[in-house]
């Protein structure tokens, strides 16, 4: 009976425990799903692929433990080493992007008739996927039949077997990925040129700067946090160039189009055979090259939150 | 503005930039316009080397339509749909969650959960890929649309989760405080004051999540195998060997498989552009 009483005497008690904590579980509760998910699915395979690096198995036996005996065999084979050599060759030439997108943005930041559209017509290389733009720059080198070699016949130059030739193969496919992360970046900076502070560039007018000084000094200061997005996206995307690889060359010829990404997807899930142990220790390396950018970005993020 | 607004400069200037903006856009966009012009050719065209001549006959009928009646095209479009929509109410619906509670609520621990949604969102897929290949084959959905959809909701929550909470950082916190004065309850104010808020945000990451999961490939060659479930970006590697040397064909093949992001492009430009700029301007 006295228990019964009780909340008569204390009215809303178990609400206002609600009331009191709500503000403090709410957040939790919202985002209980979302980390779950994000967990399962992306948090613990980094963790479990470091484990399994330190593992012999084909994905189907039980794995045996080997300790380091990945990682000694990858210092020894030379695929790993194209491979490295090719990702560096990638991060810096993929960087590219970023001055030609800018380019391409000083160009059409124009108000004549029909800009938009040749705005939207220049962005398009971005909107379609890895795999066609793979299969179109196949074509396009094509010593029987594709563009350039005809572009370069008039000009008197000899047929160039451009995905063939293990001297040309990566350039050739870091040109074609080029081709959308330019548009990426363009739409970057004409998005930025948008709000550049007209007040500025007029003072900077007055005072007798054009061209490339006024580019330098007054205009590219103020598009910073366009160029630091233009870079982390640039990034990221040569690290984890997969798709052009994998249409255009399948990592050949003799191998030498291979990137890390590509060489562990070889290992571990082709004809190769399955070596899954051996694959994530490429991954763990792979990982390791991106953190470090990884930590660098979330670094100027954090200083960023902190100075709010 | 700058450079300096091209109706300041002289006619002839202005005359020889409307000229160079076509003829700029055409060598921009050659290679993909030399595949559009392949896939009108006839057959016969490539047989008898007539590679960049004026076509003999236009097919451009009879290509698309084998494309679409005698191949499995057809499906493969069907796989990626169903595996995009699903993917983007998901991603969508799991990050308005996490970037309200992250972008409203001051707890200790917030800044580090976001990072790391940020942090996971940046690491390469091969650091996933055996353990996620594996975790799905142990939920015996390998080679299912529902274990690619789980995934690709899984990863692209930390990009949305990003996107939404600065999103929701920017709007003005005063009508949360009012909201929280008339003693409304917090989901309520979720779904009544922020989530219609929201709505530029779920749009722009609704098209840029469309256009991500549509054009995945590597997930799709490592979570997906046949025609029952394979997305269109694996399919058309298919289609590709079953006509090979059929450039006229391959060619209408890859344009159908790139056509419906392009559409969502056009059609929603201005979300689009929104949400892969967001940051670009203070």
């Amino acid at each position: 009976m006295t228990q019964a009483t009780l909340p008569d005497t204390h009215p809303g008690r178990g609400r206002s425990w609600w009331r009191r904590n709500q503000i403090g579980i709410t957040p939790w509760l919202f985002l209980a799903p979302g980390i779950a998910f994000f967990a399962l699915y992306v948090i613990f395979p980094i963790f479990q692929s470091f484990d399994v690096s330190l593992h012999a198995w084909d994905g189907l036996g039980e794995p045996r433990y080997i300790g380091m005996e990945n990682y000694a065999e990858l210092a020894e084979d030379p695929a790993f080493y194209t491979s490295l050599r090719n990702n560096v060759i990638w991060l810096l030439l993929y960087l590219l992007a970023i001055p030609a997108g800018l380019f391409i943005a000083l160009f059409l930041n124009q108000t004549v008739t029909g800009i938009r559209l040749y705005k939207s017509l220049f962005f398009f290389p971005f909107v379609i996927s890895q795999v066609v733009v793979g299969l179109v720059f196949t074509w396009f080198y094509d010593p029987t039949f594709g563009l350039l070699n005809i572009v370069l016949g008039w000009v008197g130059l000899g047929p160039v077997n451009v995905l063939g030739d293990p001297a040309y193969v990566t350039y050739g496919i870091i040109a074609a990925g080029l081709w959308p992360q330019t548009a990426y970046c363009m739409i970057l900076y004409l998005t930025g040129l948008n709000a550049v502070n007209p007040e500025q560039i007029e003072a900077g007018r007055l005072d007798g700067a054009k061209g490339w000084r006024m580019l330098w000094h007054v205009v590219l200061p103020q598009l910073r946090p366009a160029t630091f997005i233009a870079f982390v996206v640039t990034i990221i995307g040569a690290l984890r160039s997969f798709d052009l690889i994998s249409i255009m060359t399948n990592g050949g010829p003799f191998g030498e189009s291979r990137v890390l990404s590509f060489y562990m997807f070889e290992v571990a899930l082709s004809e190769y055979g399955f070596r899954m142990g051996y694959g994530a220790a490429i991954a763990v390396v792979l990982f390791v090259i991106m953190l470090l950018f990884i930590a660098y970005f979330l670094w100027s993020m954090y200083r960023e939150e902190r100075d709010r | 503005m700058f450079p300096t607004p091209i109706e300041k400069r002289s006619p002839a200037g202005r005359a020889a930039y409307q000229a160079l903006l076509p003829v700029a856009l055409i060598l921009w966009l050659l290679p993909l316009i030399a595949v559009a012009v392949f896939s009108i050719r006839p057959d016969a065209d490539f047989s008898n080397a007539n590679y960049w001549g004026w076509p003999s006959s236009f097919e451009g009928v009879s290509n698309y339509s084998k494309v679409f009646l005698e191949s499995d095209m057809p499906r493969y479009l069907l796989n990626s749909v169903l595996i995009t929509a699903p993917t983007v109410l998901g991603a969508v619906a799991l990050s308005a969650m996490t970037g309200f509670a992250l972008g409203i609520y001051r707890f200790r621990s917030n800044l580090w959960i976001f990072f790391m949604f940020v942090a996971g969102n940046f690491v390469p897929f091969q650091i996933l890929m055996v353990p996620v290949r594996d975790l799905t084959l142990d939920m015996g959905l390998y080679n299912t649309k529902t274990g690619l959809v789980l995934f690709h909701i899984a990863f692209q929550t930390g990009f949305c989760t990003l996107f939404m909470r600065n999103f929701i950082r920017a709007l003005p916190f005063e009508l949360i405080e009012a909201a929280r004065v008339e003693g409304i309850a917090e989901w309520r104010i979720f779904w009544y004051v922020v989530l219609p808020l929201m709505k530029p945000a779920l749009a722009a990451l609704a098209v840029l999540v469309f256009t991500f999961i549509w054009n995945d490939y590597f997930w799709a060659v490592v979570l997906t195998q046949g025609v029952e479930s394979q997305p269109v970006t694996a399919g058309i590697t298919s289609f590709n060997a079953q006509y090979r040397a059929a450039y006229h064909l391959m060619s209408a093949g890859s344009i159908v498989a790139a056509l419906p992001p392009v559409a969502m492009f056009f059609a929603m430009q201005r979300h689009f552009i929104a949400g892969l700029t967001l940051g670009a301007v203070k």
